[in-house]
């Protein structure tokens, strides 16, 4: 059976093609795994844990790094837990920072049980609601195409939820080891450690 | 008593942090936190983050560290619970971590409904592997600040000054 909908591993490597020193900050579970399999990157911050922090984690970083752009690439569960986020990030409207939630409605590290946006909830729109500069839902290639070229334009805050079939893929696993992770990165940004 | 009270130590909060090179400060408001606050946000050095909850400031000092800019966390302790399972963020990666938290539920205090998590603020942390200090008079306020900054910034650690009831005065809620 083949399916319409935009598979994750697809998106995520087109999105991250001629990346340059964009810093990217992805969110446990699926995410993590597709940021790995499009290839690792001194410059990519795994998280593994810690629910609900990866778009205020890369908030953090645009602001402190504002010549890079900052691109986060979530779960719509993971962002879910994160629904202050918005309001916290949008108040400050940082112009090198883009959330994009890989939206499959499930979480899918737990069975697949359906979330919140499985429902009906449009993450988008809340970013729209609150302010972002940009926001889109993306459904098919030319919209990924155009997100790339967003995130390396560093003139909006910008969110986009990716329609993205709930299907299983392989997992790629990258470091657990967070001092390690943490330490290449700052190392790479020339860092003293 | 007049040496205690010529001790302005809200300013010192802002000053120490100064002095550390604080270039991000991420809160959710307190009264005695009011005069850090004003001053960091009339400093433009310096972002100033308001939060809809206090786990929210852990991963952004993160990702501020990650960035090389070090940061520090205001709030009260009704907030300490809200961070609890983002602390495993600063435990895996050995983030720095600041934390002033000032308490309610501790001393002196008029709202009962404070006091389950003011009380047990300090342990939960602990539990957590937060390093904690507690400042109940003016004049211990600036040390602690300065030894939890240097145990945080240069060590890697995550530590938090609990500021108490004592030291801020009970709170006069009359409308």
């Amino acid at each position: 059976m083949t399916s319409s909908l935009l598979q994750r591993r697809e998106v995520v490597s087109d999105l991250l093609q001629d990346r340059g020193d964009t810093l990217v900050v992805t969110g446990l579970g699926s995410p993590s795994y597709d940021v790995m399999a499009a290839g690792d990157n001194d410059l990519n911050y795994y998280l593994w844990g810690a629910m609900g922090g990866a778009a205020m984690l890369g908030f953090g970083l645009a602001k402190a790094k504002p010549d890079h752009s900052v691109l986060v690439i979530t779960g719509d569960g993971e962002m879910l837990m994160a629904m202050g986020a918005f309001a916290t990030i949008a108040v400050q409207c940082p112009n090198n920072l883009t959330l994009v939630i890989l939206d499959n409605g499930h979480y899918g590290e737990t069975g697949m049980q359906r979330s919140h946006t499985g429902h009906g909830i449009e993450l988008n729109k809340v970013a729209a609601s609150v302010g972002f500069d940009w926001t889109a839902r993306i459904t098919d290639k030319t919209g990924v195409e155009d997100l790339r070229h967003r995130v390396h334009a560093r003139d909006a805050l910008n969110c986009a939820t990716i329609a993205i079939d709930a299907v299983d893929v392989e997992r790629v696993l990258p470091s657990r080891d967070g001092v390690y992770i943490k330490n290449r990165m700052k190392r790479a940004l020339g860092q003293k450690l | 008593m007049s040496a205690n009270t010529s001790i302005d130590w809200k300013s010192q909060v802002y000053d120490v942090l100064k002095e550390y090179n604080v270039k991000h400060m991420v809160y959710v408001p307190d009264a005695g936190h009011s005069t850090a606050i004003q001053k960091f946000e009339a400093d433009d050095q310096v972002t100033s983050v308001v939060l809809t909850t206090e786990e929210e400031g852990i991963p952004y000092l993160a990702g501020a560290h990650l960035g090389g800019e070090r940061g520090v966390l205001l709030m009260q302790s009704s907030g300490v619970g809200n961070c609890i399972n983002m602390l495993s963020l600063q435990s895996n990666s050995r983030f720095p971590l600041l934390m002033l938290i000032t308490m309610r539920g501790d001393w002196a205090e008029f709202n009962q409904w404070q006091n389950p998590m003011g009380q047990a603020a300090e342990a939960a942390l602990n539990l957590m592997g937060v390093l904690t200090w507690r400042a109940d008079e003016p004049q211990q306020v600036e040390a602690l600040i300065r030894g939890a900054a240097t145990m945080a910034f240069e060590g890697d650690q995550a530590c938090a000054v609990l500021l108490g009831q004592k030291l801020i005065g009970k709170k006069d809620w009359i409308k």
